[in-house]
């Protein structure tokens, strides 16, 4: 820390935490020590006072020890001549800042509860901030950073010179999968402004995130990674240290200081050093390139704009894999979110209106020309704005590695990857695709065929190890369309029998999953047939092709071997592969158990259930349910106790296609045991709950699983659950 | 004729030695001109362990083949190493008896016995207690005081097992050590077992006479001084970096200056509490005088900077000189490195010289024996003294005006906080700094004055040298405050003298390139640091591992050759200058300067060149960075989700 950025930091602090000494004198008079005060919908209270100290913050009068260590933690100013050490104050100093200034934010939701846009991913019409993000959003998100899809954030601070810029670092940011956090004003302009200007979508879909207005709100960014080492890391609370080295190993994030750097800023991004955060700044402020708490560099400056972000990766210590697909417009995972509207429809195809289909299908070598596309039909060219066309499309795919079995891997692949093109939205599969092109797409020069050019360049980057040659054709012709439709069908039921039929006892290979493992150290997935990963993204067929497709990855098979115990499902073969793979954390490992060894969970998790002793039953909860569970915990601090790796009987982390499979909790009396989940969860997969219920003798089982619209807890459920006669009344004790 | 500027770089003290000179008073420096060192006892070849001698053996002449022995027969080689290791053995026990001293004071103060000593730093009560192997879950802190300082004080006389502390060296290094059978046992069972292997008829093999030798150096170093800094530290608090000034010119004109001389830190806390009373303050004013100036002289100068900013007034060479200002009421000694010329200069002026220790008393000085447990009381019967004193001034006054600001007080654990703050506290920034190669390595700089070489000139070349070159500068003792006097002790020094790459670091993290981490009995703090290096990781897996040095450019206490000795035996590359005792003797010399480095993978050399010292320390450091692979400059390495994955 050079002297001039360490005493401007100290000097910033003090601003910050006088200002905060103020907020909360006038806020405790006003309303009482008493008062509930926090961020919303987050189990987290304040996150980073929660993350570093310990404390939560639920009330007025728990600031104010976090205020007194907050002066305890900033240091007397540094003395011109002769000073004593500077760096470690100006890092405790920012630390105090971050403190204080989430202090400042939570009185600041009770002053202005309209300030910032309310638990959504979007401003709306009527916000320009979003603020903290609820845990909701956070998971959603946070998962990103987890598998991979984001590696890290860039913390914006200020304003670019002029819209055009802003909006080009911003692409660039987006091309690198990174998150964008905006906060803070250069000279009255903020980034987020000139994006809006710029006619850029911002909002958490697309990745540019608009938390506030001023310099407090970088809180809210480092509150985000705090987070992810406390859900997906299962860093407790207070363990400042393994917090922070975890976020400088695991989280990406760096911060751009665009404009003149204040002391207040200094104040921020010292305390940003402390999690390995660096400052990269387009001023000429003094640098700090001794490394040492970051990964490399902790302040660079005066770098030019169009260098700016590949510099910001580069001191970050980060390797981005930027996708590389010969489209005229920008390709990656920061543009799936993005949506396209109203007006600035050129084509939609598909989404009930029109027929729109896609199959990949295999064929011999010979009769696949790798790299051909062919649109059959009008393209973009040939109609007006705002038309409708049929659409289908076909892969074919031919090599010596590719199995039947992949077909609908590859094909599943099509939404995200046709989803990531700037300006084309995708959403469905199968015969229920839908897709729209927008105006600025096709201005661009996008055409069908670059549809075509996506499925042939991801194919081979992504699955270039099972297959050799890749053909599309595109159908927009209606009759054409129609006949691929018939033939899509077909292999459709043809595929869902072959997976319906699979069971764990027919292989004898299951698979693991560790690609948490960059968040969530100790965790390991096993997904056999009837156990699908717990994030709902990976079933046993896409972890064998994963396999196939890199031999050393995230995904390695394990013999299942000897059946220790048939009705939780313990295998030695797994049991032996987690312990090593848990470095040694977790011992043993049931596939159908919530109640003895259940399986960990990152933190990824699109349910978790729980038990509910008084009714000798199981709930179960999905993430996007946000209230109060029958358990007495919300689906968040449910996930605060299972994440991380931990394996937490009582509890367990599945997917939502997973309640549905015959596995599903056996050992504990299976499906029959869960009597409650949230209704929109049931409503979702209530063909599916239906039909198994049917299966094990009980067809009212969908109607017989209370919900929140007739019970909120246990007791209720209990009630509820009697009068329908519901067969967990009946079974073995649970807990015995 | 002593001529001032023959015998010192600092102005303050060619100043004082003139007017000591024009006014005819005997200094070390007049005493030195007179007195040449005696060729024989200069090489160690007089033997002197019976009264069949003493026996001369000076070495062979040219050509002459006939080995030389006494009249025992004992060859040169047993006989200069006896010397040697008896002088290691006096070292080692100064060190010890200095740390004895504390840890009874330390256990009375846990029993409640001493009202103006306590316990001020708790954590590192438990840390060291925890080293100890000391239950401190649900404990008193009293009850865990208790049993430290009963401990700790039974590792002096303790007849079994090893020396507790030495178990916090690197594993490597312990293992090296039950190798060559020198792991420390109790603490004074070594020095003794020195004397007795060292008597006239015992051990008469020169590899197996320093092999004990070793052992009571360790006990020195991984025992007493290492006790000594820890419990000190936990009574008066464990330093942090603090704003002091250094030279003759802290000495104030209208004030009543007192200045406490020696080791000891135990008398010196006790005056800094009471020389802040304000009814002797008001008593100094009642004599005229504006109030009462504290300042340090020697090792207690070096505990009173670290712990409370207490000015230093000089460093050994400096003790007669400042009394010659005229201007100080009163010195206190206690033990060690206090030359009984201060008599006779006290006695030309007012001043009153006050010995305080049981250990040591001076003829011509008053005797106040210090006793913890009446500790204030003593302190301000002292102070009293020196303000009554005060009247009393004969000659005019002259102070040099020469005072530097520095920056002291870098302990161990200070140095861990200021590189990563309180959240991320580690020695991280300093390894991977050192990998980076912008600090190309680390010098424990160290030791006394010595009349011998002119006073301070050889500390400030070598280590400006270094510094010059990127080696980050560890300093104690004399040679800190050598630093300091020169103005090394500023973060300023790192761009005025620095290398580039060390200049950059110290700006970073706000430090001067030359750290000063206390008293010569604190050298266990950069023992402690070095194991911190190598635990942090990716510097090689022990002490003799990393690219470190050490040194002592103008040494003369036998507590300078024990520090030699175990910064050695601990895997330490070190240089002494001025002179060595061992030259009698080619075959001790070759096992000290190059058997060691397989034995211990550290070893000795002496080199009276300072700048010729710190280019051996360079290249010994850049040896040292080859076999650790950072000699060369490294790809920046980017981390995809796989390396993630992969860390632990």
């Amino acid at each position: 820390m050079s002297k001039i950025i360490a005493s401007a930091a100290i000097r910033g602090a003090r601003k910050i935490f006088t200002d905060a000494q103020q907020t909360y004198k006038a806020a405790l008079e006003k309303y009482g020590p008493d008062q509930e005060i926090g961020f919303p919908n987050t189990a987290y209270y304040l996150p980073i006072i929660y993350s570093m100290t310990g404390i939560a913050v639920s009330r007025m009068k728990d600031m104010e020890k976090v205020l007194d260590l907050c002066g305890r933690l900033i240091p007397p100013p540094v003395r011109e001549i002769t000073p004593l050490p500077y760096l470690a104050p100006a890092l405790d100093s920012g630390m105090a800042t971050f403190f204080a200034e989430e202090m400042i934010e939570a009185v600041r939701y009770l002053e202005e509860p309209d300030r910032y846009a309310a638990d959504s991913e979007d401003l709306g019409d009527s916000k320009l901030w979003l603020g903290a993000a609820n845990d909701v959003i956070f998971r959603k998100r946070g998962v990103e950073f987890v598998d991979g899809t984001a590696p890290g954030f860039a913390a914006i601070v200020g304003a670019a010179p002029d819209a055009a810029t802003a909006a080009k670092i911003a692409l660039e940011l987006q091309e690198k999968n990174l998150y964008v956090f905006m906060c803070g004003e250069n000279s009255g302009v903020r980034f987020s402004d000139q994006l809006r200007e710029a006619g850029v979508q911002i909002g958490w879909p697309t990745r540019l995130v608009p938390f506030g207005p001023d310099i407090y709100q970088a809180v809210f960014a480092i509150g985000f990674a705090c987070r992810v080492a406390m859900a997906f890391g299962g860093v407790r609370p207070g363990d400042f240290r393994r917090n922070l080295i975890y976020n400088k190993d695991r989280t990406y994030a760096f911060v751009l200081a665009l404009g003149d750097v204040t002391d207040e800023w200094y104040a921020n991004a010292a305390g940003a050093i402390n999690w390995g955060f660096p400052t990269i700044a387009d001023t000429p402020i003094p640098e700090v390139l001794p490394t040492g708490i970051c990964t490399y560099e902790h302040v660079v400056s005066n770098i030019p704009h169009d260098q700016i972000v590949q510099k910001a990766v580069e001191i970050r210590g980060l390797k981005v894999q930027v996708a590389k697909v010969p489209i005229p417009v920008s390709y990656g995972p920061a543009f799936e979110g993005e949506r396209v509207r109203g007006e600035d429809i050129y084509l939609e195809m598909g989404g009930g209106r029109t027929v729109a289909v896609e199959l990949t299908i295999s064929k011999n070598m010979e009769e696949v020309e790798d790299g051909r596309i062919d649109v059959i039909g009008p393209d973009v060219s040939d109609i007006a704005a705002g038309s409708r066309l049929h659409f289908a499309m076909v892969a074919h795919v031919a090599g010596r590695n590719f199995q039947e079995d992949f077909e609908p891997i590859l094909e599943r692949q099509n939404h995200h990857l046709i989803n990531q093109a700037q300006g084309v939205m995708h959403i469905g599969q199968r015969d229920i695709a839908w897709i729209r092109v927008s105006r600025q797409a096709v201005d661009k020069g996008f055409t069908l065929k670059d549809i075509g050019r996506i499925i042939h360049a991801k194919y081979h980057q992504d699955f270039g190890a099972i297959f050799d040659k890749v053909e599309v054709k595109i159908y927009t012709d209606e009759a054409k369309v129609r006949e691929v439709l018939d033939t899509a069908r077909a292999s459709y039921a043809r595929r869902d029998a072959r997976i319906e039929g699979m069971t764990d006892e027919s292989v004898e290979t299951f698979y693991s999953c560790i690609l948490c493992q960059s968040f969530a150290p100790n965790h390991v997935c096993v997904i056999s047939p009837e156990r699908t990963g717990l994030c709902g993204a990976y079933n046993w067929l896409d972890c064998r092709a994963a396999y196939e497709i890199s031999p050393e990855g995230p995904n390695q098979p394990i013999q299942k071997g000897i059946v220790i115990d048939e009705r939780y499902g313990q295998f030695r073969g797994c049991n032996e592969y987690i312990r090593k793979a848990s470095r040694q954390k977790v011992e043993n490992v049931s596939l159908y158990s919530l109640m003895v060894d259940p399986m960990t969970t990152c933190g990824c998790c699109e349910c978790i259930a729980a038990i509910l002793p008084m009714c000798n039953a199981i709930m179960t909860v999905d993430r996007d349910f946000t209230n109060m569970t029958p358990c007495g915990m919300k689906f968040t601090s449910l996930a605060g106790s299972v994440g991380g790796g931990a394996q937490v009987p009582g509890f367990l982390g599945h997917s939502k296609y997973n309640i549905t499979q015959k596995k599903f909790l056996s050992g504990d009396g299976g499906l029959l045991r869960i009597a409650w989940m949230p209704k929109r969860l049931k409503d979702e997969i209530y063909e599916r709950l239906k039909k198994r219920g049917e299966e094990l003798g009980y067809p009212d089982l969908p109607d017989m699983i209370a919900d929140e619209t007739v019970a909120k807890t246990e007791d209720e459920v209990l009630e509820y659950i009697t009068q329908k006669g519901h067969p967990c009344l009946t079974m073995e004790d649970l807990l015995s | 004729m002593a001529d001032g500027k023959e015998k010192s770089v600092d102005r303050a003290s060619v100043e004082m030695i003139d007017k000591a000179e024009r006014e005819n008073i005997s200094t070390v420096f007049s005493r030195a001109d007179e007195l040449k060192p005696c060729p024989i006892g200069v090489e160690e070849s007089c033997c002197k362990v019976c009264s069949m001698g003493p026996c001369r053996l000076p070495r062979s002449k040219k050509g002459e083949q006939k080995q030389r022995a006494g009249v025992c027969g004992a060859t040169i080689d047993t006989v200069v190493a006896r010397n040697f290791a008896r002088k290691i053995a006096a070292g080692s026990a100064s060190h010890s008896d200095h740390a004895r001293e504390v840890a009874r004071t330390f256990l009375m103060a846990a029993r409640g016995q001493t009202p103006d000593f306590s316990i001020k730093d708790e954590t590192k009560l438990f840390q060291v207690a925890l080293d100890f192997g000391i239950n401190i879950e649900k404990r008193d802190v009293k009850e865990i005081a208790i049993e430290l300082g009963e401990k700790a004080l039974n590792e002096f006389g303790k007849q079994e097992g090893e020396l507790i502390f030495a178990g916090k060296a690197p594993l490597r290094r312990q293992e090296l050590w039950k190798k060559h059978g020198v792991m420390p046992r109790g603490i004074d069972r070594e020095i003794v077992e020195v004397m007795h292997r060292t008597h006239m008829g015992v051990d008469q093999d020169y590899r197996h006479i320093l092999e004990q030798a070793t052992r009571a150096a360790l006990a020195d170093g991984w025992g007493g001084s290492m006790i000594s800094t820890d419990l000190q530290d936990i009574m008066f608090g464990t330093p942090v970096p603090v704003l002091g000034s250094i030279n003759l010119g802290v000495l104030k004109e209208d004030h009543v200056n007192i200045v406490v001389h020696g080791h000891e830190p135990l008398l010196p806390e006790m005056l800094v509490i009471a020389s802040r009373d304000p009814a002797l303050k008001e008593l100094a004013e009642k004599t005229g005088a504006k109030g009462i100036n504290l300042a340090g002289m020697c090792c207690s100068a070096n505990e009173v900077l670290m712990r409370h900013g207490i000015p230093c007034a000089g460093n050994f060479l400096q003790q007669e000189l400042a009394l010659i200002t005229g201007a100080v009421e009163l010195m206190t000694v206690d033990v060690q490195c206090q030359m009984q010329g201060l008599a006779n200069v006290a006695e030309c002026f007012h001043t009153k010289l006050i010995s305080t220790s049981d250990r040591a008393k001076i003829e011509g000085a008053e005797h106040i024996e210090f006793h913890p447990e009446k500790g204030l009381d003593i302190a301000k019967r002292i102070l009293r003294m020196a303000i009554e004193n005060y009247p009393n001034r004969k000659n005019p006054v002259h102070i040099p005006s020469e005072k530097q600001d520095m920056i002291a007080g870098f302990s161990h654990e200070t140095i861990t906080y200021l590189l990563g703050g309180l959240f991320r506290a580690s020695y991280r920034p300093l390894n991977d700094n050192i990998a980076n190669g912008r600090v190309r390595g680390v010098a424990g700089v160290v030791g006394c004055n010595n009349v011998r070489t002119q006073h301070d000139a050889a500390h400030l070349a070598m280590i400006k040298e270094l510094i010059k070159n990127d080696v980050l500068v560890l300093s104690t003792g004399c040679s800190a405050m050598a630093c300091g006097k020169a103005g090394l002790l500023t973060p300023e020094a790192a761009q005025l003298y620095a290398g580039s790459g060390l200049a950059e670091v110290c700006e970073a993290i706000g430090i001067p390139p030359v750290l000063h981490m206390g008293a010569c009995v604190d050298n266990s703090r950069i023992l402690i640091a070095a194991t911190a290096m190598v635990k942090e990781g990716g510097l090689g897996e022990d002490l003799s591992d990393l690219p470190v040095a050490g040194a002592a450019p103008e040494w003369m206490s036998e507590k300078a050759l024990a520090i030699g000795q175990y910064f050695v035996a601990s895997g330490v590359f070190t240089v002494f200058g001025t002179t060595w005792p061992t030259l009698g003797s080619e075959n001790v010399t070759r096992h000290l300067f190059e058997e060691y480095e397989d034995m211990y993978k550290g070893m000795w050399a002496f080199e009276a060149d300072p700048i010729k010292a710190a280019h051996l320390m360079i290249a010994h450091i850049d040896k040292k960075r080859k076999a650790l692979g950072i000699d060369k400059a490294r790809d920046r390495v980017l981390y995809d989700m796989a390396m993630r994955r992969a860390m632990e």
